[in-house]
């Protein structure tokens, strides 16, 4: 498949015959690695920067994302930095974007954000590439948060270690994320490196880096990425609009006598924030929510295929969803995700 | 480059002979020539690095000779638990007695010496404003104490940024413009080399980010680069304690994203030049500005004392012009910080998870008779001995073409200025005058000479050429306290320049001296240190009897060029006249 690399040597006819023999042999000569820090220029342009809540009780209020869209869709790690209503980013050339959360999969762990842009440098999610165990990477990332302004982002280099499932057994590891992974020697497990992009050394893209994750039994921290083929078919989804929170929504049709959180029996937690998560406080006894198996302390995610990253939000989309209608919820309690159906009434109340 | 064609051969040889992959391993030749290529490089370097041992186990760490005789670099804080002397090892398995010789505590840079040989390995310097994000590196030190055979670990990586700048932590330390690698730094490492992949010298190691793993490498690691520490260098060999530089200003960023000037002292030089509150800052010292941070990096690169150019933006229009940098701390902060014992200073290099059964702290050793010459203790020096080695150097140098010592008489300086007229200057000890096209000004050297500033609009020429000419007569030792500060830039000329200060009473001069010839090319006279010297540039050497003396000099005080002086001829004096 490689093409043998030419060399200016002197032409022995021997030598000849030999490189001949080699491609009959089937023995093929690679093609010599990119230049890493040409490869590091193509990539720099796709990285943003990415800053939100936190900054206390040592949780940094930052973190890493990479432009999937030449229009300014930019994929990150789900997290608590993206729960704030502004969501700032900075790309490779230090200008600076207000980001809006457009949506999100708590399952994979991943949020689209969308910023005000256009003719941006990004990853071809077509081009992307799979790795093997021993495929030699490179991380790309805003640890530590090192880079500010039209700094670039850091990048490590590292191979695959190990190609596998994470470990599923209840309590292992802190994340919903149960599928492939790729372990990496790189140490990209550091503060402000999720979000960032895993690429080969030609700089395709691979894989996101993941959140800290700490195995609870052996208590060592694990170096990982998430491969961008588990990604994509959500990324579409996202792309495509299918999760984007109603509000934005005007031609949409309320019916005259929605669900309301208080018909379904949920206390939601005070609304003081700007973007309160939406945690349920409190369950009314026998009501629609306690029969349906919702506890206190449960965070909604989804209401059908819509994000709710607010209880203003969730007030509103239920809003929109009739009160003879089921609605379907995507929950998280603890580290777990959970999909729960509230029926609709039967008899419509007056 | 034979060494891959052989081995392609050979491959190819027993491809043909019917080894089949599945029997075992095939190396690429591309991989094999890529890893004797690396071993190459690696062994040069390693043979500059070092070992830094404190003398009774106080710690350690790592540096790298940088001098065939033996100058060497390591950081600050590595040679301050270790005192004045200390011993380094080499990979040829031998151990060194070793001075220190000069210190950046700001910039966490020392300078040491190396003692029992003129023809220590040392390492190639590189040029590390080339070096590219994604390039190749490798550190080679002493981490976690490995060492204890002589032999340094190497680590290897990518340089993971360029530029970056850490913030002071809560020290005085602050790292500017470093070079940011995935090589593995731990402690141990520090004041150790970071080389290129050809293995040149592109940095120094001396810092990482760590988090919730304590101080154990998590592939941040940081470098000063070696760009910086050329700049410092002939402060470091001053054996002074060195110190940052300052604009005088701060500066913020607006929100068009512009760098302008935030705050600004009256009594700074860049407020003499013209720099304002609000104003754009476009570049400085020749990098163009865009950030806050950008501009703290190129800042903290020079050190105090140097001269470089800035443009910005003043109401519209760019001014360039070049700005004097002062200094970042007071002597006395400089000093109290390294005088200071060292506490639970949280640094790689520092107690490092080492063997058990430390020895307790022992007595106080002498260095022995040949070490004990070189170290010379004042207040205010890291080692005063090398100020003193270098003061003389840069005197006999010049005295080699230039000895004035002989004329204690009065000299006489016939000339012209510009189109102006013709001028006469007599300068003696006690006296000097300058008849001058507009008038005639005399000195008096009983009074205050920083209130005889004449002729008008110079700054003070003949208080200028009087203290020139007290200097090459009466020489550094009679001078007044007549210091190295190290090698500074000069506007109008290229290169580094040797540079004495002299004070004179209340009066500092600076005198800056050609590196490759020796003669002194020109000096500023400094009445108030808060303002504009006078500065005159010295050129057209000509040979005066067995002297090679200066008839040309451009006299300059601020923005202003006070004249062109063309000297005819010298008259000079070997008596004092009765």
């Amino acid at each position: 498949m490689a093409a043998p690399r030419t060399r200016r040597t002197d032409h022995r006819s021997w030598m000849r015959l030999g490189i001949c023999c080699a491609l009959v042999a089937g023995f093929s000569i690679p093609v010599p690695a990119a230049d890493l820090a040409s490869v590091t220029l193509k990539v720099q342009p796709k990285m943003v920067k990415v800053y939100g809540a936190g900054g206390l009780q040592g949780l940094e209020s930052y973190q890493s994302g990479f432009l999937v869209s030449a229009d300014g869709h930019i994929l990150t790690v789900w997290s608590y930095v993206l729960d704030t209503d502004f969501i700032t980013t900075i790309l490779n050339d230090g200008r600076r974007f207000q980001a809006e959360l457009v949506g999100a999969d708590p399952r994979l762990e991943i949020a689209i954000l969308k910023i005000d842009a256009e003719n941006l440098d990004f990853f071809d999610r077509s081009q992307d590439v799979e790795l093997d165990v021993s495929s030699r990477v490179l991380a790309f990332s805003n640890l530590f948060g090192v880079a500010t302004g039209d700094e670039a982002t850091s990048v490590l280099h590292g191979v695959v270690s190990a190609k596998t499932m994470l470990d599923a057994r209840r309590g292992v590891f802190k994340t919903p994320y149960r599928g492939p992974a790729y372990v990496l020697d790189a140490i990209t497990n550091n503060p402000g490196a999720a979000g960032g992009a895993l690429t080969d050394h030609q700089g395709q893209l691979a894989g996101i880096l993941g959140k800290e994750l700490r195995n609870s039994l052996t208590n060592t921290w694990l170096n990982y990425s998430i491969p961008i083929a588990q990604l994509n078919p959500a990324i579409d989804d996202i792309l495509a609009g299918k999760s984007r929170p109603r509000t934005d929504d005007e031609t949409a049709m309320r019916p005259d006598r929605p669900h309301t959180l208080s018909s379904l029996g949920l206390v939601m937690v005070p609304d003081v924030l700007a973007k309160t998560p939406p945690y349920i406080d409190a369950i009314r006894r026998e009501s629609a929510a306690e029969k349906n198996g919702l506890r206190p302390d449960d965070l909604v995610l989804f209401v059908g295929d819509r994000l709710v990253p607010s209880c203003e939000a969730l007030r509103n989309e239920l809003g929109f969803i009739d009160q003879i209608d089921e609605i379907r919820l995507v929950i998280q309690r603890g580290d777990e995700l959970l999909d729960i159906t509230l029926p609709g009434l039967k008899n419509a109340n007056p | 480059m034979t060494r891959p064609t052989t081995l392609l051969c050979a491959g190819l040889a027993v491809a043909f002979a019917g080894f089949t992959p599945a029997q075992g391993q095939q190396v690429s030749p591309a991989v094999k020539s890529a890893e004797q290529v690396r071993i190459a490089a690696i062994a040069r370097a390693k043979s500059s690095a070092v070992c830094v041992f404190a003398r009774g186990g106080r710690g350690g760490g790592s540096g790298v000779v940088v001098t065939p005789d033996g100058y060497a670099l390591t950081n600050f804080h590595v040679v301050k638990p270790a005192g004045a002397s200390m011993k380094c090892s080499m990979s040829d398995g031998q151990l060194y007695d070793a001075v220190i010789v000069g210190v950046d505590p700001v910039g966490d840079v020392a300078l040491i010496k190396m003692l029992g040989r003129d023809d220590f390995p040392a390492a190639e310097i590189a040029d590390s404003d080339q070096v590219r994000v994604g390039d190749w590196c490798f550190a080679i030190g002493n981490p976690f104490l490995l060492a204890t055979d002589f032999q340094p670990t190497v680590t290897f990586g990518v340089v993971s940024g360029i530029h970056r700048y850490q913030y002071p932590a809560g020290t005085l330390l602050e790292y500017a413009d470093c070079i940011q690698t995935d090589a593995s730094i731990n402690p141990g490492n520090s004041g150790g080399p970071l080389f290129n992949a050809q293995g040149q010298l592109i940095g120094i190691n001396g810092r990482g980010s760590f988090e919730k793993r304590g101080r154990v490498n998590v592939g941040v690691g940081y470098a000063i680069s070696i760009n910086q520490i050329q700049h410092f260098m002939g402060y470091l060999r001053s054996g002074r304690i060195v110190d940052h530089a300052t604009l005088g200003a701060t500066v913020t960023t607006n929100e068009n994203g512009k760098v302008i000037v935030s705050n600004i002292l009256q009594s700074s030089d860049a407020y003499r030049r013209g720099l304002r509150f609000g104003d754009e800052l476009i570049s400085f010292a020749g990098r163009r500005i865009s950030t806050v941070n950008g501009f703290k990096n190129v800042l903290g690169i020079y050190p105090r004392g140097w001269r470089v150019p800035i443009s910005f933006l003043h109401e519209g229009e760019q001014i360039d012009t070049h700005v004097r940098l002062s200094g970042v701390h007071s002597t006395e902060e400089l000093i109290s910080q390294i005088q200071q014992t060292p506490k639970a200073d949280p640094k790689p290099g520092e107690d490092p998870p080492g063997p058990p059964g430390r020895p307790a702290a022992p007595k106080a050793v002498k260095p022995a008779p040949e070490v004990a010459k070189l170290l010379e203790m004042r207040r205010g020096y890291a080692n005063f001995y090398f100020n003193r080695l270098n003061r003389d150097r840069v005197w006999s140098r010049l005295t080699e073409e230039m000895d004035c010592s002989k004329f204690q008489g009065t000299w006489k300086l016939f000339g012209q200025i510009d189109q102006l007229g013709d001028l006469e200057f007599s300068l003696g000890d006690d006296q000097s005058q300058a008849n001058m096209p507009q008038g005639i000004v005399v000195l008096d050297a009983e009074n205050d000479l920083d209130t005889q500033l004449g002729p008008r609009g110079s700054g003070g020429l003949l208080v200028a050429l009087h203290l020139w000419r007290h200097l090459l007569v009466k020489g550094p030792g009679e001078f007044g306290e007549v210091y190295y500060l190290g090698t500074t830039p000069m506007m109008g000329r290229t290169g580094l320049h040797d540079t004495l200060i002299g004070t004179h009473r209340v009066i500092e001069v600076r005198f800056m001296f050609d590196p490759e010839e020796g003669r002194m090319v020109g000096l500023e006279m400094y009445p108030d240190l808060g303002a504009d010297p006078c500065e005159i540039l010295f050129e057209d050497f000509r040979p005066v009897g067995d002297q090679m003396l200066p008839h040309t000099l451009q006299v300059r005080q601020g923005d202003l060029l006070y004249g062109t002086i063309e000297l005819k001829n010298y008259e000079m004096s070997e008596k004092q006249a009765p």
